[in-house]
């Protein structure tokens, strides 16, 4: 095989925040982690209504408003200036995380440091002790959603797999994670592992399997 | 007559003591009582222990304030990450930290305020936030204890008030605000707008009076 170009393009961070848009159903309750997830919601048609949670308490935020429009009063978990969609609604922090510990989200889509082949995640912080640790609603976002996606890249800038048999990282909640969507492919966590749902074209499955730290299963 | 309102941030920050556990309401800017917090740097109350969300951000104002002047001892909070004075104290190990996951910060904040003294959540399981508590298995699922989290004093923001304490909130202003008014033996609130009894609609009240034992008026 040739070492050369590689024949195949990984998706860039939008294209799979719009690969991830395309598998929301309309009529899901979402909470986007804040960062690259947060922009799945720009992917979602207007006409399909989903009700994006943000655990400040917004279930119905809209997309962010122009500067002269900001409402200073209103901003999402990243702390941005959002919009409210026709049927919102506010709440407290207390019932905001009720929502989200007592399985009231269909989904919450994370990113990650590393994903492990029984669902493990790992995406609060670094196994540094000089960095200034934050958990945020990372934890309670992992244990509570129905359902736990992750948008990553395939591996570190470094080249190191994110998708491993045993997280080396600190955990965020064990077993939690239902599907990865990476710059390379989509698998899905299953009983015996990781399992190939799609890669992108051009990629070979032993190039995709030489890039991860665990099995990856063909359907 | 009921009167609760005070007519300066000075007053109503006064008699908080050295050593208080002070409760700061607020997620960014929004519903953060900034003004309530640098009256109480102003006042000069030292050794105290904050639960807050985060740790204030960049330097100057607010809970970073606080921190600067070197008048917290502890802070237990889910996010202490982009304040850079609670960076400063971290690294040279002249601050406790207790790190608590955001929805159990917010629930051992509302079990306080409701009389429950711990709880059982599945939230940290496995992870460094179990180290040290009791694990239980409910059904088929782990869960952690989790105690109440109390405080001598709340400082929180709304955006009305009336002469009751009764407090109204506007956008995403409620946040850890009408937990902390529960949780704490002094609910202190700056409010935009301070009004007579009946100035808000009971229909609109977020916080009940009860809660509540000063309001001043900060417009901001």
């Amino acid at each position: 095989m040739s070492t050369t170009a590689a024949a195949y393009t990984p998706r860039t961070a939008k294209e799979i925040a719009q690969r991830i848009a395309r598998d929301i159903p309309e009529g899901w309750a979402v909470n986007l982690g804040i960062g690259q997830p947060t922009s799945i919601a720009d992917h979602v048609p207007a006409e399909r209504e989903v009700l994006f949670q943000s655990e400040n308490g917004i279930l119905g935020m809209g997309p962010a408003p122009s500067a002269n429009e900001a409402d200073p009063w209103l901003v999402n978990a990243g702390k941005q200036p959002v919009t409210l969609r026709p049927g919102a609604s506010l709440f407290h922090h207390a019932d905001s995380f009720a929502m989200i510990r007592g399985q009231h989200l269909d989904l919450c889509v994370l990113g990650a440091y590393q994903v492990a082949s029984n669902g493990d995640l790992a995406n609060w912080t670094v196994p540094d002790p000089s960095v200034i640790p934050g958990i945020g609603g990372a934890m309670d976002l992992a244990a509570g959603a129905k359902r736990i996606w992750i948008m990553m890249d395939h591996t570190t800038k470094q080249g190191e797999p994110k998708l491993v048999d045993t997280c080396s990282y600190p955990l965020t909640a064990v077993a939690a994670v239902a599907r990865v969507y990476t710059n390379l492919c989509v698998v899905d966590v299953t009983p015996r592992g990781f399992e190939l749902v799609e890669m992108v074209p051009g990629l070979g499955f032993d190039e995709l399997q030489a890039k991860s730290g665990a099995p990856i299963h063909r359907r | 007559m009921i009167d609760k309102r005070v007519s300066s941030l000075a007053e109503a920050v006064s008699g908080i003591e050295d050593g208080s556990v002070v409760m700061i309401g607020g997620f960014g800017a929004v519903g953060q009582p900034d003004a309530l917090v640098e009256a109480l740097a102003a006042q000069g109350a030292k050794n105290l222990t904050i639960i807050a969300n985060n740790a204030g951000w960049g330097r100057d104002v607010g809970i970073p304030k606080l921190l600067s002047l070197g008048r917290v001892r502890k802070i237990v909070c889910s996010f202490p990450k982009g304040s850079d004075a609670f960076s400063d104290l971290y690294t040279k190990g002249r601050i406790e930290l207790e790190l608590v996951p955001q929805g159990t910060l917010a629930e051992r904040i509302r079990a306080a305020g409701a009389g429950i003294p711990a709880f059982f959540t599945p939230t940290g399981v496995g992870t460094v936030v179990a180290e040290g508590k009791e694990t239980r298995r409910f059904g088929n699922r782990d869960y952690l204890m989790e105690t109440a989290l109390h405080a001598d004093v709340a400082l929180v923001e709304a955006w009305q008030a009336d002469r009751y304490g009764n407090l109204s909130y506007r956008g995403s202003g409620r946040n850890f605000n009408p937990i902390m008014a529960m949780a704490a033996a002094m609910t202190i609130a700056q409010a935009n707008e301070v009004v007579d009894a009946g100035g808000i609609d009971p229909e609109q009240v977020g916080t009940p009076g009860v809660y509540v034992q000063r309001v001043v008026p900060f417009r901001r």
